[in-house]
């Protein structure tokens, strides 16, 4: 494990000191935590660890080195099953992230019990990692799929979404925070409406909700849980998904494989247990053991800091560019109705040049549609620009968003 | 990473003046083949416009959404094929994918391009390759007589 270092970047939570990209690039302001976040040294160091002294396929050999490699991926599940709020570890399949973990209980649950009549609902505010897996389901199976539109506040309209969900909808399907906009969803009202409606399967994302809130999985009352471990500082390729058990075990597998087997006979073959079942081959050992210490850092931080943290960051950025002329905010005029999301368009600079002129300003930031081209539509734009924050920004960082989002409407001025 | 001269040569003013008061930027009616090219990693999405007299193109314009690169690419892209034969107008994509790549060593060869050169910039960013590339490469699927295929982005 590395020292924590005690020089303290002004104004940050956590300092950039313990994130090496951060540290070797003291001028780089990186505002793109929405896509992926930096990775602390303590994660890096526990992947080196991990491959030093541990390295060994899992589940299989009968010496003790794989024992330890075994043992290392239950730990982590334990882990990361802890931070999320999950009793029952084995309950939490290890994915690529997100979109694999909506993959599998699209085609692996959604394959097995949606059918011709039924009806899937989502929200205008989806990823697309949680909107085309439920719109290629519906097509294929022949289902209705349907869509919950934005209500004038820019949140999910709640009357509608009563309305849609009916006795007949198989799967509701919505994200815990956009990631386009930052908007955190009413989870609650989503799901007791869901609940009240029928029998839905209540399906959440929360790709953008566990690097920024306190996520209490268990609590949440969802069937199904998808988060991404690269955004809340583990390594890419890690992630997951949370799944009822009665639900995991009646369902069928997503992949075939080892690992996931108990019996192959020659005419058929039977299942391994929860979680086994879902994770066939080799499993990602380095993204588990990493994505375990990313949450024991971000433990360390405190999720109640880290949300205060990025709430006072997110109101000041707003503040700083509704102050700048021609430059429009989307998304809900409250920084605590958000992540630590913002994002904006600036009159008469498209986005990818206004990206662009900030990042030889050192200012990394997304501009595009964010895998959020039906939102983009809704908004009435083909792309935007988001700047997004996590522990490592300061109020520094935003300044210079700022300044330098003013020096691209100088540059696009006329003259 | 590229720094302000980058920036400055990227932005230069004739890039400006044309994303600003675009040319040829209307529909044309009486267009002999037209092309759309589309950039699914920013949304951006402009048609191109060409008529043909014989081996000739006698006209082209075209109209969409886009950045200051995409736009002002394509605006100085019909003045450049303007009046050129197919051929002529096959050679300059050509010349033109090499200068935005950076692959372009023969300076006398870039020299022929003329105002085209502008979008030389642009190979310090390549990032943004496919802005200064999306009229063009409609332009070819319209001469092609293709469908024209989005552009292959790796887009999410």
């Amino acid at each position: 494990m590395s020292v924590k270092s005690t020089v303290h970047t002004l104004g940050a939570l956590a300092p950039k000191s313990d994130f090496p990209l951060l540290a070797a690039s003291p001028e780089l302001v990186y505002l793109d935590s929405a896509a992926t976040a930096q990775k602390p040294q303590s994660v890096l160091d526990a992947i080196a660890h991990y491959y030093r002294h541990t390295n060994a396929n899992p589940h299989r050999g009968a010496y003790a080195l794989s024992a330890a490699a075994t043992q290392a991926y239950h730990d982590a599940r334990v882990r990361v099953a802890r931070f999320l709020g999950v009793a029952d570890a084995d309950t939490l399949i290890f994915t690529r992230g997100t979109t694999e973990a909506m993959n599998l209980v699209a085609t692996a649950w959604g394959g097995a019990n949606v059918a011709r009549g039924d009806n899937i609902v989502v929200t205008r505010l989806e990823h697309h990692a949680n909107f085309v897996p439920w719109q290629q389901l519906a097509l294929a199976v022949g289902a209705e799929f349907r869509i919950c539109e934005r209500d004038a506040s820019g949140g999910v309209d709640l009357e509608q979404w009563a309305r849609l969900v009916d006795a007949r909808t198989k799967v509701v399907a919505f994200g815990q925070v956009s990631n386009a906009l930052g908007t955190i969803n009413p989870v609650t009202e989503m799901v007791a409406i869901a609940r009240r409606a029928g029998r839905a399967l209540v399906v959440c994302d929360g790709a953008q909700a566990v690097p920024h809130l306190r996520v209490n999985v268990d609590a949440l009352g969802v069937d199904a849980y998808a988060f991404s471990g690269h955004k809340i500082g583990g390594p890419m390729g890690s992630g997951g998904l949370v799944m009822r058990r009665a639900l995991l075990e009646a369902m069928p597998p997503y992949h075939f494989g080892g690992d996931m087997i108990e019996w192959v006979h020659d005419d058929h073959t039977t299942w391994n247990v929860v979680p086994h079942k879902f994770e066939a081959g080799t499993p990602n050992v380095e993204a588990a053991v990493g994505l375990a210490a990313a949450c024991d850092y971000v433990d360390g931080l405190g999720m109640e800091a880290v949300r205060a943290h990025e709430i006072a960051l997110t109101t000041e950025a707003m503040r700083a560019l509704a102050a700048i002329p021609g430059v429009t905010l989307h998304g809900s005029a409250r920084a605590e109705d958000r992540s630590g999301v913002v994002s904006f368009s600036v009159r008469d600079v498209h986005p990818h040049d206004v990206a662009t002129t900030l990042d030889v300003e050192g200012v990394c930031v997304r501009a595009g549609h964010h895998c959020a081209q039906p939102l983009m539509r809704a908004l009435g734009v083909h792309s935007t620009v988001r700047a997004s924050f996590w522990v490592y920004n300061t109020p520094p960082d935003v300044h210079r968003l700022a300044a330098a989002v003013q020096a691209a409407q100088e540059r696009f001025a006329l003259p | 990473m590229a720094d302000d001269a980058a920036l400055d040569a990227l932005y230069q003013e004739i890039i400006l003046d044309h994303y600003r008061r675009p040319r040829n930027f209307r529909e044309l009616p009486e267009a002999s083949c037209s092309a759309d090219g589309k950039n699914p990693n920013c949304g951006d999405a402009l048609t191109v416009w060409l008529k043909f007299d014989g081996d000739l193109v006698s006209d082209v314009s075209f109209q969409g959404v886009g950045c200051a690169i995409s736009k002002a690419s394509a605006s100085l892209m019909t003045q450049a094929v303007k009046g050129r034969s197919r051929d002529e107008a096959a050679v300059i994509f050509e010349k033109v994918h090499r200068l935005v790549t950076g692959t372009e060593t023969d300076a006398a060869t870039a020299k022929e391009l003329g105002q085209l050169r502008a979008l030389a910039g642009v190979a310090k960013f390549p990032m943004r390759v496919k802005c200064a590339s999306l009229a063009w490469h409609a332009l070819k699927s319209a001469m092609d007589g293709a469908e024209p295929a989005a552009q292959g982005a790796a887009t999410s």
